[in-house]
């Protein structure tokens, strides 16, 4: 489904990406854990080209989305992302945020498009927020009406970049629910998270990525319990 | 303390004591009598100030986008005529409009040499205003645009412009009323607007202190309107939502 080749990406003198690659299959729930500052987010920020890495490639469903001549926006609309910030759009209501980008980038009619806001509003619990504004939702609240968002374009892949990090605790577990949801619907996705009971529980994959490499990768019943490298190992005794 | 009460009822009563010359040297009567031609010139000048308002703002978005631009010829074009404008005294601007382009053979009339001279200007100062205000929007707003597939032109229409606009709506309420005070400039090339309707007036009757008295309160009415406009337009668009943010967001 995904195959990262060999991907390089550096900001200046600071070379964050030193040549990682990875695979996700169909279905899969690939957990991205690493100490802040290792490159997860620049990872998952070149596989929606947020970021254009400088060299190394990136398959989606047979296409390479680093090759000349694709258009970036056409590949975001297969890949849904769901930030730390939520960045929900403040002068829009939740639903309008919603439809958006079924009606200017799929050219959904309105009618279509809100009858599928209101359904993926009613799977993330929040039907009768339909009308409010961002701003009068709670963190957890705006969290899951941006993954209804991203998941509006019908991804084939959704991104989560450390979507729980900015809520109070309080809130994470709403959002951790409709994610296990979302995978346990065979949603394909890359999460990273320092959330290391959901890498256990939801995870079929974990990737533990330090200084810009993939150090070690695998099921998380093994990595998380017998974690082989220093790097590893050192990373875990603090977040476990 | 005491000195400073004193100080204070002192300058009042200076102040009281001016108003009250003032009105003893203006001639009211004068004034009511001349008053429908002045606002015949009035008439002109928010005629041109609303043609300058409606083009400078549609100028000054593109010098925005221009200024903004990754292409660098047209962030450079933006940049020189923003420089060009901010650098040189409006009154020069007009004579250029109006008297330059004559001598080149665009003779124009001189309604539209002054509405295109006030846009120009207006452009360049709106201009940046509002790259001030797209610059404002959070990068995680374009971001969150992009990563639902939207391109980069509908990003900026649907997600930072609309955002944008709402944010510089006090200071472009500013330089509209900046631009509608200005407008009284092209009274020299010979526009028969507010100022200069005065100042024919004035000349005629020698009551220079009445007519000028007069049309700065017309002038004054005009943009104290305008303000109030503006501020019922403000809030009628509701809050400024830049709290999307978490920690200003939790509140229910
Ligand atoms: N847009 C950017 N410009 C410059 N440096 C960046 C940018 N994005 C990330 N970096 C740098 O890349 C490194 C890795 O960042 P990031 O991928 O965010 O790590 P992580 O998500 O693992 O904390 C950091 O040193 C960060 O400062
Ligand atoms: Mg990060």
């Amino acid at each position: 489904m995904i195959q990262i080749v060999n991907l390089e990406k550096a900001f200046g003198d600071n070379h964050v990406l030193k040549g990682v690659s990875a695979s996700v299959s169909p279905g899969e729930v690939v957990v991205l854990i690493g100490a802040s500052g290792s490159g997860k987010s620049t990872l998952l920020r070149c596989v929606n080209l947020l970021e254009i890495p400088d060299s190394g490639e990136i398959w989606i469903d047979g296409v390479d989305v680093t090759a000349k001549g694709v258009v970036k926006h056409e590949v975001r609309r297969e890949t849904g992302m769901v930030f730390q910030q939520f960045n929900l759009f403040p002068h829009k209501r939740v639903i309008d945020n919603i439809t958006l980008a079924p009606k200017k980038v799929r050219g959904m009619s309105a009618e279509d498009a809100e009858e599928l806001a209101m359904d993926l509003l009613g799977k993330v619990d929040l039907a009768d927020k339909a009308q409010s504004w961002p701003h009068q939702l709670s963190g957890g609240q705006q969290q899951r009406v941006a993954i209804a968002r991203a998941l509006a374009m019908q991804p084939k892949v959704m991104l989560f970049d450390e979507v729980t990090s900015a809520l109070d605790p309080g809130m994470t577990g709403e959002v951790l629910t409709v994610m296990k949801e979302l995978a346990a619907d065979g949603m394909t996705m890359i999460v990273v998270t320092h959330e290391m009971a959901f890498a256990r529980e939801v995870g079929d994959k974990v990737i533990f990525m330090h200084n810009g490499v993939i150090v070690e990768e695998g099921p998380p019943s093994d990595l998380l319990a017998n974690p082989i490298h220093e790097a590893t190992k050192d990373f875990l005794s603090k977040v476990l | 303390m005491t000195s400073i009460i004193d100080f204070l009822t002192d300058l009042i009563l200076e102040l009281l004591l001016l108003i009250q010359t003032i009105k003893d040297i203006v001639n009211w009567e004068l004034l009511i009598r001349t008053l429908p031609r002045l606002l015949e010139g009035a008439k002109i000048s928010l005629i041109i100030s609303l043609f300058a308002v409606i083009l400078g703002v549609t100028l000054g978005i593109l010098v925005a986008i221009g200024r903004l631009s990754k292409f660098w010829p047209t962030k450079a074009l933006a940049s020189v005529y923003v420089a060009f404008i901010r650098g040189t005294p409006m009154i020069v601007q007009i004579f250029i409009v109006h008297y330059g382009l004559a001598e080149l053979g665009i003779r124009l009339p001189a309604m539209a040499s002054g509405i295109i001279a006030l846009s120009l200007n207006s452009g360049a100062y709106m201009g940046e205003v509002f790259r001030g205000g797209i610059q404002s929007i959070d990068m995680g707003q374009t971001q969150a645009g992009l990563s639902v597939g939207l391109s980069p032109t509908q990003v900026f229409r649907y997600i930072v412009f609309p955002q944008a606009f709402r944010r510089v709506i006090p200071s472009m309420g500013n330089e509209m009323v900046t631009l509608t005070k200005d407008s009284s400039l092209v009274n020299f090339i010979g526009i028969a607007e507010l100022t200069y309707k005065a100042t024919l007036a004035a000349a005629r009757t020698y009551e220079y202190f009445t007519m000028y008295i007069g049309i700065a309160i017309v002038y004054f009415a005009i943009t104290f309107v305008l303000s109030q406009l503006l501020a019922s337009l403000e809030r009628r668009m509701g809050p400024d939502d830049s709290n999307s943010q978490p920690g200003k967001g939790l509140r229910r």
